[in-house]
C-alpha cells in the first residue's frame, strides 16, 4: 500500500495550526460547500462514503447521526423538539494511542470544520470538545483556534451568513481515561465523576443534559471535510469497501523509526514494518497490538492480517485505534500485561465489581507470576476471573482489561509456565540487558 | 497506582505498597480530608487564599455553559491554580457556587488524578510508566528521578519544588519513553537526559520543552488548562513547537517516494511550505 496522507497531510506545514495556514490548504472549502447543501445531504454523503468512527468502535459515523431524531413539520412535542449537541472525545489516553493529539496540536482547524460541518448535519446550535486535561499544547492550540474560527465567522452567530449559528466551548479534562467511554464522557462533562451510563438509551436519545447527542472522535470529524470536499467516491478509492479510507497508524516501541503513518485502512503490518524500518536490529517481532491495549494482542503469525476494522476483527482481535506498539524477542510478555493490568486497576472507574476487584486481584496474580512466586493454578486462576469480567460489566473497560490477559495466555500460556520453574523469568531485564548488548556487537 | 496507601485517590480500589506490589484491597470509597470531617486539614502558611477574583473567574468559567455544573473541572482546575492544590476552601468556593453540597464536590475531585489533595510543587514530574515507555527505559527513569529527589509517587520536596508522580500513557507513545514537566513534554528521554533536566530545573533553569510551550509553574499551567492566560504568556505559549520526527514520520517517506493519496475534486494543495 502507499503513504496516503489525508489527515496528517498539513502536519509539517509551517504554523500549521494557523486559521491562515488552513485556509491556504482548501480549509473551509468543505463547509462553505456544506452551508449550500440541506443537513440531512450532508448525512447522506457521509453515510455513502462508509466512514466509521476512528475512536476505536468503528460505528458508521453518517448513521450516527441520522440517529438523531428531528423535529417533524406540525410537531409540538417530541424528542425531535429538544436541543441537540454534538460533544467531541478529544480524550485521547489508550495506551498505544498518539494520534489525536498531533492532530489537534498542528492541525485544529480539521477538526474545527468537522464540527461545524456535523453540528450543521445534526442541528446542533452547541458543540463541546472534550479535551485531556494533560494534553496542554493541544487545549492552547485547540482554544486558539477555536478564537481564530469565531473572529473569521467560522463560528458563532450567522456562520458565514448562512443563518446558522453555532457555539463551541472548549473543556478541559482532569486525569481520568474512563472518560474517553462516550457516556462516562458525558458524566465528567456535566460535572460529576466520570461513571458510564447504562445503554440504551444511547447518547443519540439521551446524552449530554438527556438530549440528543453525537459524540465523535476527532480524526472521524476531521475526516468529515475532505469526504465532504472530494466526495464519498474519493474516500472510497482508499481501503477496503466496508471499512474505506486512510487511517493514521500510530507504529510505536520497538521498531526504528516509530511515529505516524497514514496509509489506507487494510494496510498490514508486515507493510508498516516496511516503512518504519522494522524491528530494531538483531530482535525478532514477538507480539503487537492492532488497536491500543484493550485489543488482544497479535504476534509474528499476523503479519499479513488487514489492519482495517474486518479485518482485524475477523483475525479475532479489534483495530481499535490503528495503535500498534511493538514488542520483540527482549520483551517479557508477563511483564507487559502486568503493567497494562496495573493501568486497568487504577483506572477503574469503581461502578461495576467484576471490574473494580477483578483488575486489581489480576494485578496480584501477574506480580506473583512475574516473580516465579505463583503455581500453575493461578494462571488458569486469571483466565476464570477474565471470565467474570467479560461482558459483566457495564461498559467496554473491563471487556478491554481482559483483552491482552486472555490473548497473551492462548499465544504465550508457555512462557507463563516458565516464569514457575526454578529462576524465574527467561528474559530477565539484566539478562535481557546483556543480550541487547551482545546484539549491537553482532 | 497508588503507593503508600490508600486515600490518595478514591477512584482506586486497590492500594499498592512501595514496592508497587498490591497489598489489601481497601474500600473504593474514600473521600480522604475532603468532604468529610475525619482529618483536620493543615492548610500551609505559604498557601495564598482564595480571593473575589477567584469568584469572579469561577463565574466566568460557569456562563460558559448552559448548565453550570458542568463547569466544575474547570473550577477545579482555577482554584488549583491559586493554591497549587484543591484545598478545603477550594472545594467550599466550588460547592457554594454551584449551589452544591462540600461532599458532592469532594467525590468529583477525588476521582481525577489532576486534582492534587496537598500542595503540589513548582514542577510536576511526571513519569510514563505504562508497558511501551515503561519497556523502553521510563521505569528505569522513574528510579533515578525518585532517588534524585528523594521521594515517592505523589510526593513533593520539602523545599516545594518538585512533585513526583508515575503516569499513565500521556499519548506520546511515538515518543516514547516520555516525561512531562507541568504537562509539557520532554520527549525520547533517557536516565542521564532526565536527571539533567531535573538538575536544571533544581538551578532555577528552564529547558525548552521538545514539544509545548515555554515551561511555566504548576500553578500557571493549571491556570491555564482553566482556560485564562496572561496576553504575553499566550502569544509565547501559542507557537510553542508541537512537531517531531515521529509526527511526520509517514509524510518525509510519502515525499521521498512520491506517494499521496488520490487526487480529489478540489486541489490538493497541502504542504506546499512543508
Amino acid at each position: 500500500m502507499p503513504l496516503t496522507p489525508v489527515l496528517s497531510r498539513r502536519w509539517n506545514d509551517r504554523e500549521s495550526w494557523t486559521l491562515a495556514a488552513y485556509e491556504r490548504t482548501d480549509g473551509y472549502l468543505a463547509l462553505r460547500k456544506a452551508l449550500t447543501m440541506q443537513p440531512d445531504e450532508i448525512t447522506a454523503v457521509v453515510k455513502d462514503s462508509s466512514l466509521r468512527g476512528r475512536g476505536g468502535a468503528g460505528f458508521p459515523t453518517g448513521m450516527k447521526w441520522g440517529f438523531i431524531p428531528q423535529a417533524k413539520p406540525g410537531e409540538t412535542s417530541g424528542p425531535g423538539l429538544k436541543p441537540k449537541y454534538l460533544v467531541v472525545n478529544a480524550d485521547e489516553g489508550e495506551p498505544g494511542t498518539c494520534r489525536d493529539l498531533p492532530q489537534m496540536m498542528n492541525d485544529p482547524h480539521s477538526m474545527i470544520e468537522g464540527i461545524v460541518i456535523a453540528s450543521f448535519a445534526i442541528r446542533a446550535h452547541l458543540a463541546v470538545i472534550y479535551v485531556r486535561g494533560e494534553a496542554v499544547h493541544a487545549l492552547r492550540r485547540v482554544r486558539a483556534a477555536v478564537a481564530e474560527a469565531y473572529a473569521a465567522g467560522y463560528l458563532g452567530n450567522n456562520v458565514l451568513m448562512s443563518g446558522y449559528d453555532l457555539e463551541v466551548v472548549v473543556h478541559p479534562g482532569a486525569g481520568a481515561y474512563i472518560c474517553g467511554e462516550e457516556t462516562a464522557l458525558l458524566d465528567s462533562l456535566e460535572g460529576y465523576r466520570g461513571q458510564p451510563r447504562l445503554k440504551p438509551p444511547f447518547p443519540a436519545v439521551s446524552g449530554l443534559y438527556s438530549s440528543p447527542t453525537v459524540v465523535n472522535n476527532v480524526g472521524t470529524l476531521a475526516s468529515v471535510p475532505p469526504i465532504l470536499l472530494h466526495g464519498a467516491d474519493w474516500w472510497k478509492q482508499m481501503g477496503p469497501e466496508k471499512s474505506p479510507g486512510t487511517s493514521v497508524y500510530s507504529v510505536t516501541g520497538r521498531v526504528v523509526r516509530p511515529g505516524q503513518y497514514e496509509a489506507p485502512m487494510g494496510t498490514t503490518l508486515r507493510e508498516l514494518l516496511e516503512m518504519c524500518g522494522g524491528v530494531r536490529e538483531g530482535h525478532q517481532l514477538k507480539f503487537w497490538t492492532p488497536g491500543g491495549s484493550s485489543t488482544p494482542l497479535f504476534t509474528d503469525e499476523h503479519l499479513d492480517v488487514a489492519l482495517d476494522f474486518d479485518g482485524v476483527a475477523a483475525a479475532g482481535s479489534m483495530n481499535g485505534t490503528s495503535a500498534l506498539m511493538i514488542f520483540d524477542d527482549g520483551d517479557c510478555i508477563v511483564r507487559a500485561v502486568g503493567r497494562w493490568i496495573k493501568f486497568y486497576a487504577h483506572e477503574s472507574c469503581g461502578k461495576c465489581t467484576p471490574c473494580r476487584e477483578g483488575n486489581p486481584w489480576m494485578v496480584q496474580i501477574l506480580d506473583r507470576i512475574e516473580r516465579g512466586q505463583a503455581t500453575e493454578e493461578e494462571v488458569d486462576q486469571l483466565l476464570d476471573i477474565c471470565d467474570n469480567i467479560l461482558g459483566r460489566s457495564f461498559c467496554a473497560f473491563g471487556d478491554g482489561a481482559v483483552s491482552p490477559v486472555l490473548s497473551s495466555i492462548k499465544y504465550f500460556r508457555q512462557e507463563y509456565l516458565d516464569h514457575l520453574t526454578p529462576g524465574g523469568c527467561p528474559l530477565d531485564p539484566a539478562r535481557v540487558g546483556e543480550r541487547a548488548l551482545a546484539g549491537s556487537r553482532s | 497506582m497508588t503507593e503508600g496507601g490508600a486515600g490518595q485517590s478514591g477512584r482506586h480500589s486497590a492500594a499498592y505498597g512501595r514496592d508497587g506490589t498490591a497489598h489489601a484491597v481497601a474500600s473504593p470509597v474514600d473521600l480522604g480530608d475532603l468532604g468529610a470531617s475525619r482529618t483536620e486539614e493543615v492548610v500551609p502558611e505559604d498557601v495564598p487564599p482564595l480571593t473575589e477574583q477567584t469568584r469572579r473567574e469561577v463565574r466566568e468559567i460557569m456562563a460558559r455553559y448552559p448548565r453550570p455544573r458542568s463547569a466544575l473541572l474547570p473550577m477545579l482546575h482555577l482554584v488549583q491554580s491559586v493554591q497549587g492544590y484543591v484545598s478545603s476552601a477550594g472545594v467550599a468556593l466550588c460547592a457554594e457556587e454551584l449551589n452544591l453540597t462540600k461532599a458532592e464536590v469532594g467525590a468529583v475531585v477525588t476521582f481525577y488524578t489532576m486534582f492534587k489533595r496537598r500542595p503540589a510543587g513548582e514542577y510536576l514530574i511526571s513519569v510514563c510508566t505504562n508497558t511501551l515507555c515503561g519497556f523502553l527505559g521510563g521505569e528505569e527513569i522513574y528510579a533515578a528521578v525518585q532517588e534524585q529527589l528523594g521521594i515517592h509517587h505523589d510526593q513533593t520536596t520539602d523545599d516545594g519544588k518538585f512533585t513526583l508522580e508515575h503516569a499513565e500513557c500521556l499519548a506520546a507513545c511515538d515518543y516514547a519513553p516520555v516525561v512531562t514537566v507541568n504537562y509539557e513534554f520532554y520527549d525520547q528521554q533517557s536516565v542521564e537526559s532526565t536527571t539533567a533536566l531535573v538538575d536544571a530545573l533544581r538551578a532555577g533553569d528552564r529547558p525548552a520543552p521538545t514539544r509545548g510551550a515555554p515551561l511555566c509553574s504548576f500553578r500557571e499551567t493549571s491556570r491555564e488548562i482553566a482556560g485564562f492566560s496572561e496576553a504575553d504568556r499566550a502569544a509565547t505559549a501559542l507557537v510553542g513547537p508541537s512537531v517531531g520526527e515521529p509526527s511526520i514520520a509517514g509524510l518525509r517517506l510519502a515525499t521521498q517516494r512520491g506517494e499521496r493519496a488520490p487526487a480529489g475534486g478540489a486541489s490538493a494543495t497541502a504542504g506546499k511550505d512543508a
